[in-house]
This record gives C-alpha cells, structure tokens and sequence, in this order.
C-alpha cells in the first residue's frame, strides 16, 4: 500500500553516462581451466557451469560482457571464488582468456604483441593489489618509483615523481622505510602511490582494502574517494563485499559461479534485483544510502516554492535530514543546474522507512 | 581422502593386500629355510652377473685419454685463481723470475682475523665478532693458520661458482618445470646420493691431483642444494608479486632479475648457507685428492693414529665452520628498517672500508714485520702431545667398560643382524622390495626400487652392499633409538629445547670427518668404532625432524584434546605422534641418507663395505670400480628414500595434511 506513486514510469537506466566513451570492455569471455578446454568450449557452445565441472574443467568466467565508460568506477562484487579476479585478470590480460574479446580504447588487447603489451601495461594501466604486492628489497620510494624506473626513466625525474604521489597518499616522511616497517593500510597507500606513478588512464583494484581492519578499511575507502575526485581515473575495482561496492560504484556487476548475472548501478541492483541471490545481498542495505533524488523526482507542481536544491545523483541519506525538517519539496537539478523536478519529504520518509520506493 | 591413495580399479582392497602380505612373508621363511638346498639363491650368482664395472672402467679410461689435453687444459686455467687465493691468503707468493726467485708475503694474518671480526660485527653485533674473532685466532694459535687459510681459499673460489651455477641450474629448472623433473632434480638426486668419494676417483683421472680436481668435485657436491634452493625460492613467490612485475610492464628479462630474484632474496640465502656449509664438509674430503688443508692434517693424523694431532685439526676445522655458518646465516638475516641515506658505497658500508683499511696496513707493513705476516712459532701451541697422553690415559683407565660395551654391540647386535642379512636368500630381499614399492606407490614405485635394487645384486657388489645396508641399518636403528625420544623431549620442554637446538645445531655444522675423532679415540678401528661416529652424526636429523613434526600439530587439536580431558601422555600418543608420523618419517629417511654418507667415509676406519671398495678404487685408481660402487650407494640411498617418502605421502594424504 505505498503512498508514492511511481515517480518515473521507465526504469533508471544508465543512460546518463551514454555520452562517455568507453574505456575498456569484454564480450562473452570465457575462461576455463583444465586440459583441452579450447576443444570444449569450441564443441559446446554455452556449457552451464554445471556441464563444465562433470567435463572436470573449471569454469572460471564464463560469458562475460562488460563495458567500462571513461573516469567511472565499475565494480566487480562476488563471494570468493566467483571469478571475479579472474575475469580482472582477462581484462589485463595477465591470464588468457579462453575465447572472446577485450577491447581497451577500441583495439583488441588479445591480439596485442608481448611488445605492445608491455607499453600499454606501462603507460596505461595501475593496478592494486589485495596482499600489496611489494618488493620486499625496496623502500618506499624505491616502490613507489619503480614502474618509472622500468620504463627507464632517469633517477632524479623518477623519484621528484614518487615523492610527489607519496606526499599525495599521506605517506610523506617515510620514504626510505622499508614495506615491512608500516602497517598495512600504510603498506596498501604505498600500493596505490606505486599504481599511480605511471600516470595510468586505467586503474584496476583487486580486493585492495580486503585485508585491512574495518576501521582503516572505512578510512582508505574515503581517501579512495577523495583521490578519485582529484584523478577521475577510469576504475575496474573488485571487491566481496557488498557495502563497499554500493559506496564506491557508479555501476556494479554482480558475479556467481564465473557468470554474471546482474550489471546495474546501487540503486538498481537494491530497487530490482534480477534474481534472489541479488536480492540476498541488498536485502540489509539501507535504501537511502542507494536511491538518489533522481528515482524519488515528481514532476514540478507549477507554482510551487522549493525549500532547497538537490543534484539529481544525490544520494538520499545525503539530504534526508535536511528535507524531513523542512515544509516544502526540494528541487532536484541537473549538473547544470537546470530544474529537473521536485522530491518531497513523504518520499524520503518513505525511503528512510524502507519500504520499497517501487515494485 | 583414503580414496585417492590406492585407485580402487588397479590396487587390490586392503584384505587382499593382508593375504598379499601373508603369502610373501610365508614364502620368504620358505625360501630362507630351503636357500642350502637351492644353489641359485645364496649368494646371488656369478654367472647372472653383468659386468659393469668394466664396461665403466673402460669407457671412463676411454674418455679419459680422448679428452685429456681437454680436461688439463681446464685445469689449468681453473687452477690459476685457486692457487692465487692459496697464496694470498697463507702461503704467500714465490714468483719465479729466471734466477732469481721473489717471494712476497701474503695478506697479514692479524689483518685476516681483523677483517673476520669487523664483517662479522656488522652483521651480528659484538656476540658474533667475538665469536668470529677468537675462533680464527684459536686456528692461528694452534699453529694451523696456513692449513686453515688453504681450505678458506678453496671454498672462497667455490662458493661464488656454486652460487652462480646453481642460481642458473635452478632458473632453468623454474622456468621449464619439465626439463627440470625429467633432468635437472634426477641429476641433482644423483649428485648428493653418490658418495663424494666415488666421484673423486674420475675426478682425480681427469683433472690430477691438485686443487682443481678438489674444487669441481666439490662444486658437483655444494651445487644441488643451490639449485633445489633457487627453484623453491622462485616458486614461493607471491602470484600477486609477479602478477604486478607484468601489469607494470617489465620484460622478461627484468621480471626476472628486478622481481623474482630480489624477491626470493631469503630463500636463495638458505641456498647460499647450504652451498658454504657443503662446500666446506667438501673440501675437507676432497684433501684426499689434492686440496691439501686441514682435511689432509685430520687424515694423515687418522692413518697413524695420532689422536691428539687429529682432534686439534678437527677443532680447526669446527672453528671454521662455525665461523663461515653463523656469518653467512647472519647476513641472510640481516634485514635493514630504514635505508641509510647517501649514495656511495663506502659510505654505506663503513664496515666494509674499515676491513679493507686494516687488511691493507697490516699486509703491507708485514714485509717489515715477520710476526705480521706469519703466526710466529712462539705463540703458537699445540695441545696435541697432550691431548694424546690425556686420551691414552682415558682409555688405559676405562678399557674395560669400553672394551665390554664393544664386545657386548658385536656379539648381540652387529654380529647377528650381520650374520641374518648376509644369509638371507636375494629373491626375498628384491620380492619384498617390490612389494613395499608397490603398496606405497603403485607400479612404477615397485619397478624403480626393483630396478634399484637389482642393479646392486647384478653388478657383483651385492655381497658389499648387503655390508653397507648391515652397518646403515644397525646406525640408523640405534640413531632413531635415541634421536626420536631427544625430539619428543625437547618438542615438550622449553628448556631441553633450547639446549638441544644448540647442540644440533653445532653438531650440524661439523664437517663429516669430525665425527671419526671421537670413534677411533674410543674404539680403535672396525665396525663398533664406524657406528658410532655414524651414529653421532646421523643422529641431528631424527631429533630436529621429531621435534618439528610434534610442534607443527595444529594446536587447536592439542587443545581439543587436554578439553577432552587427554593426559599428557595419551595426548602426546594419541594426538601429537600419530600426527607428526610422517614428519617423522622424513626424519628418518634423513637419518638413513646421513648414515650412507657417513658410511662412506668410515671406511678409513675399516669397514668391508661398498665404502671401503670405493675407497679401494680410489687407491687403485680403478674408475669403474669407483663409480659402480658409489652408484649402488646411490641406489641403496634411493629405494629407502622413495619407499619413506611415498609412505610419509599416504600417510599425510590419509590425515588429509598434504
């Protein structure tokens, strides 16, 4: 019996973001380990998961298809052996895929020579690793420089380099520790100091703050966050865990058993889940922290006064507070700052109730 | 779990295996009981024999005089840096210059033990530069600098080879995981299994008596742990580690050197410890063939019996050892929190500058100053005459208790277990060898240890080996006695385990020949006096290997059991033990493989086994001999190695550890 009618008749879509090119993408990827799996995969076209292990293969990804637009954060969720590092791995081309095409920029990368493949690596790609990934014989900055230092880059430009980025993750005063001296959230910032030497356009994550406390897990993610404001990186982030991903992700795509089985922005996975696995993940999130003013938007009454503005990607625990106290609707606006409609407090409410805002 | 260890299609079911067993055993006593009446089944017979020894003699002589001018020409170059480091370091320069002849002095021995004492302070602060400092000047006061100083130049020209070599080798092996399986760890099986002593005899034909023939057949010994080192360090690397070497795009050439080798760097340096602490019981067997040393002091003071003479030579050699372990192992250890900023190198490692600085003043001055440049004879002592008199003086006043002890291991332990060996039938020995071979690991398990074992038997020498399998058995027998109790203690109690550690550890470093003093000081020559010195060094293993196997139960489950209300004893019977059983089983298997290298070189103390043929051969210079007998040593080592090994598997793979 819910009050709100449908705000918008068409689902959200990811429409908004139509006009970025995409960075990189894969379609219908496979990836199965075992003996003969090229043989297999060719003789039967869509084995299930099911098929593959009774043919005692592993069928790491399976039909995978993803598109990642430029300086958006697309995150990978699943539970551990799910294929999610798998399929990171395809697109970065540190494992082979089976069968099927990721395209970086446009270009087939599994048709790149070992050569090219090495300047792409070099001058476009970081990566973060879950356990760090240090050189132990290294310091600090002997880390944090060497991506440059392989490409050949001199020692005095290398290092002005790494120290600046060792400044820009916090970790000024301790460059010439050792990784074994600092914590691991310090170890992890001088992961992601190292992954931005190069400069990269993209930037893969795997699991990087899996292995950190809560607390300075909750912290890195901010200052994730924060660095993502200043870089606007083009980010493949992997994660298991659910609330991280809704924090973090423009578009999350959901993986079990190798396959995917939903791609959608927060909001869409929370609103419509595609099936009850979906549906056990975001059955605990809390609405408000998913659905932006965007979804709860009516049309403008004609005439009506605004007690404040919203961006129409604000998400709703960011302005239910200051909506629930005031006597009229917001306005909710475009990144131009254009009118796009209204929200009202009985929405919100609504939200914040947890009733579901739509069917 | 139990499925996966026998393959229910091809293995019997474990009641056939009982009837299997049964049988085997029934038919064996049958066999042995009939053996006087069946002509073919004691000793094995002549005339199934093949003759490898000479087919081998021959080839060896053949490639011997094809590749002589080739094999000398090596030498001589080889032998060039060796013979430089032997002068630098003790016996100083004679250069011949026509007429007349220059001698130079070598590096001062005050700047050599000064030296010591600063690298050893940098790396493991004042405990070690003590350490390291009075044991070189321990050598340099007993009079033995020189001998000293010709063993350190010798592994000083080993060490980096075998390094480098196995650095390569085991690359190799990373990088081709089949070659490696197929070849690499076979040869390196073979290098460690054959007796050191076998492989001196082609080594002594090709390369001559002198210090080159020394240091090849010393790098053969030292090079395998290197390669098996760098291999597991390779391995061990995190697949996050490589994965980020590619995703910042090294080639292959830099993720290879700037990835994977710095970041094994602690691995590689267990290697580097292991080829220093090999080439050094290496270099000291290799004295026989021309390395001189203190090898050859200890052996020489062996053959006429000077006890005093020897234990003065093997505490030399102790002192070396000791030295070279701790200071290779501190350096691997050796782990910097901060870098020190600053570039240049001497200014990094003042250490280093201040080493250099005193071996150069003090060398230079000693052309002056004698006493510098050789130990002067007066400051030298020599405990010798009376440690000689002491240990006469010992044995006159226990000879009866000793004597008693002797008689009492020949009559009731060595003679009788000799004596059933030595009748039993072969066909028992190679059926029920099989038949182990092939419960434990099918098929192909069986017919390489029959294979093994029926080259011992056809090549003549199985006669010899069953003495070698008699003396190997009764040691590890009586090492297992008394090591497996010592590992349980010291796995229980903190303070027996820290003494223990200590004494094992010590033991451990001790070169090979050590271990003889003691047993000819004791017993003389014979069997008796060869256990013993076996025993005393196959014993660390049974002891480290028991105590590690209890620790490493999970303690969970000892936990578990004291919640249950376990006694001390039941837990350690019906928890700890069974469950470290196949740690120490690997123990065992260790004790057996010492034993067999200790067997070897017992036979300077008189033994009538395949040591004592290699040693024949050696004297001979008989190279078929030599190889066939360190061959079946190597086989005998194997079929227990493999048999052990795929037993400890089932059994890990049954408690589903593995």
């Amino acid at each position: 019996m819910s009050t709100t009618p449908p705000a918008k008749t068409t689902a959200p879509t990811s429409g908004q973001h139509d006009s970025r090119p995409v960075k990189i993408a894969c379609r219908n990827v496979w990836k199965i380990f075992g003996r003969g799996a090229d043989e297999y995969l060719r003789a039967y076209a869509n084995p299930g998961h099911d098929d593959l292990t009774n043919a005692g293969f592993v069928g790491a990804v399976r039909a995978a298809s993803i598109e990642v637009r430029r300086g958006e954060i697309f995150v990978i969720m699943g539970l551990s052996g799910s294929g999610k590092s798998t399929l990171v791995r395809c697109l970065s081309r540190l494992i082979e895929p089976t069968s099927g095409e990721v395209l970086f920029d446009g270009h087939d990368l599994l048709k790149a020579t070992e050569r090219e493949l090495i300047d792409i690596r070099r001058h476009k790609m970081g990566m973060v690793f879950q356990h760090f990934a240090l050189l132990p014989h290294l310091t600090v900055l002997g880390n944090v420089a060497f991506p440059l230092e392989i490409q050949g880059v001199g020692r005095a430009a290398r290092e002005q380099r790494a120290r600046e980025i060792i400044e820009l993750v916090g970790l000024k005063g301790r460059e010439l520790y050792f990784p074994r001296q600092l914590s691991g959230g310090q170890q992890q910032r001088v992961g992601i100091a190292r992954s931005l030497a190069v400069e990269p356009e993209l930037w893969f994550l795997d699991e990087p703050f899996s292995a950190l406390d809560p607390l300075i897990r909750r912290e890195m993610q901010d200052e994730f966050m924060r660095l993502q404001n200043v870089l606007h990186k083009t980010i493949v982030f992997i994660t298991h865990d659910f609330d991280e991903a809704i924090r973090l992700a423009d578009h999350i795509a959901i993986m079990k058993d190798g396959e995917i089985i939903q791609i959608g922005t927060p909001e869409e996975l929370v609103m419509q889940p595609a099936t009850d696995y979906v549906r056990e993940f975001t059955r605990e999130v809390h609405q408000a922290k998913v659905v932006t003013a965007r979804a709860l938007m009516r049309p403008t009454s004609t005439g009506a006064s605004h007690a404040g503005r919203v961006p129409a990607n604000a998400r709703v625990h960011s302005f239910a507070a200051d909506i629930v106290g005031a006597d009229a609707p917001f306005a909710v606006t475009s990144d131009d700052g254009t009118v796009l409609g209204e929200v009202c407090r009985e929405d919100v409410i609504g939200v914040l109730a947890g009733r579901r805002a739509r069917s | 779990m139990t499925a996966a260890t026998t393959n229910p299609e091809t293995a019997p079911s474990p009641t056939a295996w009982r009837l299997a067993w049964f049988a085997a055993l029934a038919l064996s006593v049958g066999l042995y009981l009939l053996a006087d009446r069946l002509p073919w089944a004691r000793p094995y017979p002549k005339d199934w024999q093949v003759p490898f020894i000479g087919w081998i003699g021959a080839a060896a002589q053949w490639s011997i005089a094809v590749f002589f001018d080739f094999t000398r020409a090596i030498s001589a170059v080889l032998r060039a840096p060796i013979e430089f480091s032997i002068s630098a370091l003790g016996r100083g320069f004679a250069i011949d210059n026509g007429e007349t002849t220059i001698s130079l002095t070598p590096l001062s021995w005050v700047g050599i033990i000064a030296a010591v004492t600063i690298v050893c302070h940098r790396y493991g602060g004042a405990r070690l530069a003590l350490l390291g400092g009075l044991c070189f000047l321990f050598i340099a006061v007993t009079g033995q600098w020189e001998s000293a100083m010709r063993t350190l130049a010798l592994i000083v020209n080993c060490v980096p080879l075998g390094i480098v070599g196995g650095l390569f080798l085991g690359i190799v092996g990373y990088k081709w995981p089949r070659l490696n399986r197929a070849v690499i760890v076979p040869a390196m099986d073979l290098g460690q299994a054959v007796p050191a002593f076998a492989y001196l005899v082609p080594m002594l034909m090709l390369f001559g008596n002198n210090p080159v023939s020394a240091m090849l057949a010393t790098l053969i010994y030292a090079t395998p742990p290197m390669v098996r080192n760098t291999t597991l360090a390779l391995s061990l690397v995190e697949d996050e580690i490589k994965d980020f070497g590619h995703m910042v795009g090294c080639t292959r050439r830099q993720h290879l050197w700037r990835i994977m080798v710095p970041s094994a760097r602690q691995q590689l340096m267990v290697g580097v410890n292991q080829v220093i602490n090999a080439a050094l019981n290496m270099v000291i067997v290799a004295s026989m063939i021309g390395a001189g040393g203190l090898g050859y002091d200890v052996l020489l003071a062996l053959r006429s019996l000077k006890v005093g003479a020897a234990i003065e030579a093997g505490m030399a050699m102790v002192a070396l050892a000791i030295v070279l372990d701790r200071l290779s192992q501190a350096m691997a250890a050796h782990n910097p929190a901060m870098l020190v900023p600053g570039r240049a190198f001497w200014a990094r490692h003042p250490h280093f500058l201040a080493a250099g600085a005193v071996l150069a003043i003090t060398s230079l001055l000693s052309p002056l100053l004698p006493a510098l440049s050789t130990v002067p004879e007066t400051m030298t002592v020599t405990a010798a005459p009376l440690l000689d008199s002491f240990v006469r003086a010992v044995v006159i006043a226990s000879y009866d208790i000793i004597d008693a002890i002797k008689v009492f291991f020949q009559v009731y332990a060595l003679k009788p277990f000799r004596n059933f060996l030595l009748t039993l039938p072969w066909p028992i020995v190679l059926g029920l060898v099989s038949m182990a071979g092939w419960r434990l690991g099918g098929l192909r398990l069986a017919l390489l240890v029959a294979g093994l074992t029926l080259f011992c038997m056809v090549t003549g020498l199985w006669e010899k080996s069953v003495w070698t399998i008699y003396l190997v058995g009764i040691s590890t027998i009586i090492s297992c006695l008394i090591g497996v109790p010592l590992g349980v203690w010291s796995a229980r109690n903190e303070t027996a385990n820290r003494v223990l550690t200590v004494v094992v550890d010590m033991l451990q470093t001790f070169p090979l020949f050590v271990y003889l003093i003691p047993a000819v000081m004791l017993l003389g020559v014979g069997d008796v006096a060869a256990m013993l010195g076996i025993v005393l060094y196959a014993l660390t293993p049974a002891i480290r290997y028991t105590n590690e196997g209890i620790r490493q139960v999970p303690a969970a489950l000892v936990e578990a059991a004291v919640a249950a209300g376990c006694t001390r004893g039941q837990i350690l019977w019906r928890v700890q033990f069974p469950l470290a059983l196949p740690v120490i089983m690997l123990g065992i298997n260790q004790v057996v493989m010492f034993a067999l290298a200790m067997d070897i070189i017992a036979a300077m103390i008189g033994t009538r086994d395949l040591g004592q043929e290699i040693f024949k051969a050696l004297s001979k210079a008989d190279p078929g001999l030599g190889i066939v007998a360190g061959l079946a040593v190597a086989a005998i080592g194997m079929v227990v190695d493999r048999l052990l090994r795929a037993w400890s598997e089932n059994v890990r793979r049954r408690y589903g550890l593995a």
